[in-house]
């Protein structure tokens, strides 16, 4: 099934209809789960500010899903040489590092109000910060290189690289002595999280998700049609050169 | 056996004839370890607490210096290809010019490290544990910085790239080296840092020059 997709015409023809639903789709979840958000109770500690938390949560829970998404479609890349796992991987990375970035912005002005400051140097801040560094890293690597199939293997061998820092952002919290709190969702004893709460965190995640899935898929064609504008501009300089 | 001997002693004499070896490496250093108290001011007090994760600094941004130039000229000269028709794999080639790097260069920083350590504020005990952990640090250095050399082989971008490849990997021995450095300093036990350290210089060892090999092989098609 997944060398029956490498085909891109096969890839947009069936992609390509459904988009606009899962695009849909997201912004329909996104609005109910803000609707949740601002009817689900105060913190007994931090009253509204905890509302921040359905931002900040679902970005930082993106950040590392896009990495291992261009970590498994670089892995197909790379040794299956599956050129649409390439523009998947190149096409994920900007939307990663982005949520990255809204990962950090978000927790920063919820620490802010909740632990008094900005920034802090402990395990998961610091980690996840390297994770942003790995994807400009990234991005930057694919720019430097001109040929493409090196640019997308290089790559490649980077983001597989960089997939060891997804566990230790997951571990962070029990292996250093942290500011963050410790897992109060994805644990072995089940989510700690009472449930009015758990509800609005676990709507605005799916709404980022599909929202991630509609902005790869715009993302991927985008990349597919740049490449075969250069590919036609290509012969036709070659024409024109002939005559 | 000798292929890779005779290869080793080739690329320790080129960087020490071409481009005087470690000196630039080693000026780069010194010149940092002089800016620091420049920047901070001399009271000793500051520095003397700065002073192990600063020189951990200084020695990864100094063994960034010679990376751009692991690869590079052979690369240009086609030398990788005579080198691969020969019996050596990639994977050995790119170890063995890692460890040229850190032989001809990695090396005499981690000699240095408890003189710019100790100039900058640190006791004096703190000589013996500083050349053992730069030792480790600089051998992982040299490693992931072969990694760095590798992918960005072909590319005009050059050295910032490589830096900016490489650098979140000198991270965790920076950690560990420097924490290791305060941990003894203030009489805590150090074996948990010292086994991380060592640790991270084994992974590198182990798994660097599959990397290398790896990016070298894409690079040369």
């Amino acid at each position: 099934m997944i060398s029956w997709l490498a085909n891109p015409e096969r890839f947009s023809r069936l992609f390509t209809p459904i988009r606009p639903y899962i695009g849909a789709a997201a912004a329909l979840l996104c609005l109910w789960g803000l609707y949740l958000c601002f009817a689900s109770p105060e913190d007994y500690q931090q009253g509204d500010t905890v509302r921040i938390m359905y931002l900040h949560v679902p970005t930082a829970w993106m950040a590392m899903f896009v990495y291992l998404v261009m970590g498994i479609a670089s892995f197909f890349g790379l040794i299956w040489r599956h050129s649409l796992a390439d523009v998947a991987a190149k096409a994920a990375a900007p939307i990663g590092a982005v949520f990255t970035a809204l990962a950090l912005l978000t927790g920063s002005l919820w620490g802010r109000p909740m632990w008094g400051t900005w920034w802090e140097w402990d395990g998961r801040m610091t980690s996840v910060l390297v994770l942003f560094l790995f994807y400009i890293g990234y991005i930057a690597l694919h720019a430097a290189i001109e040929d493409e199939t090196r640019a997308a293997r290089s790559t490649a061998i980077l983001a597989l690289i960089g997939l060891v820092n997804l566990p230790v952002i997951k571990f962070s919290v029990e292996w250093w002595n942290t500011l963050h709190q410790g897992a109060s969702v994805i644990r072995p004893d089940g989510p700690t999280i009472a449930p009015d709460m758990l509800w609005p965190l676990l709507v605005m995640a799916l709404a980022f998700k599909l929202f991630f899935i509609w902005l790869w898929l715009v993302r991927i064609d985008t990349e597919l049609m740049a490449r075969r504008t250069r590919a036609l501009r290509a012969r036709l300089s070659f024409a024109e050169e002939g005559n | 056996m000798k292929a890779a001997l005779s290869l080793l002693k080739r690329d320790i004499g080129l960087s020490w004839s071409r481009g005087g070896g470690p000196v630039l490496a080693v000026g780069f250093y010194l010149t940092l370890m002089a800016m620091i108290p420049l920047s901070l001011g001399p009271e000793s007090q500051v520095l003397s607490r700065v002073a192990p994760g600063l020189t951990w600094l200084s020695l990864a941004l100094a063994s960034l210096l010679s990376l751009e130039r692991l690869f590079e000229r052979d690369y240009e000269d086609g030398l990788f290809d005579i080198l691969r028709g020969g019996p050596l794999p990639l994977e050995a080639i790119a170890l063995i010019k890692c460890l040229a790097q850190w032989l001809g260069t990695g090396l005499i920083l981690a000699l240095l490290t408890p003189l710019v350590m100790i100039i900058l504020g640190a006791p004096i005990e703190a000589a013996g544990l500083s050349l053992l952990a730069a030792l480790l640090g600089s051998f992982s250095f040299a490693l992931i910085g072969g990694v760095g050399a590798a992918l960005s082989l072909g590319s005009r971008k050059g050295g910032v790239l490589i830096a900016l490849l490489v650098l979140p990997f000198y991270v965790p021995p920076v950690i560990f080296g420097a924490g290791l450095m305060q941990a003894y300093l203030s009489g805590s036990p150090i074996f948990q840092a010292l086994g991380l350290l060592g640790a991270y210089s084994l992974f590198a060892l182990a798994l660097c020059p599959i990397a290398t090999g790896a990016a070298l092989r894409s690079a040369l098609n």
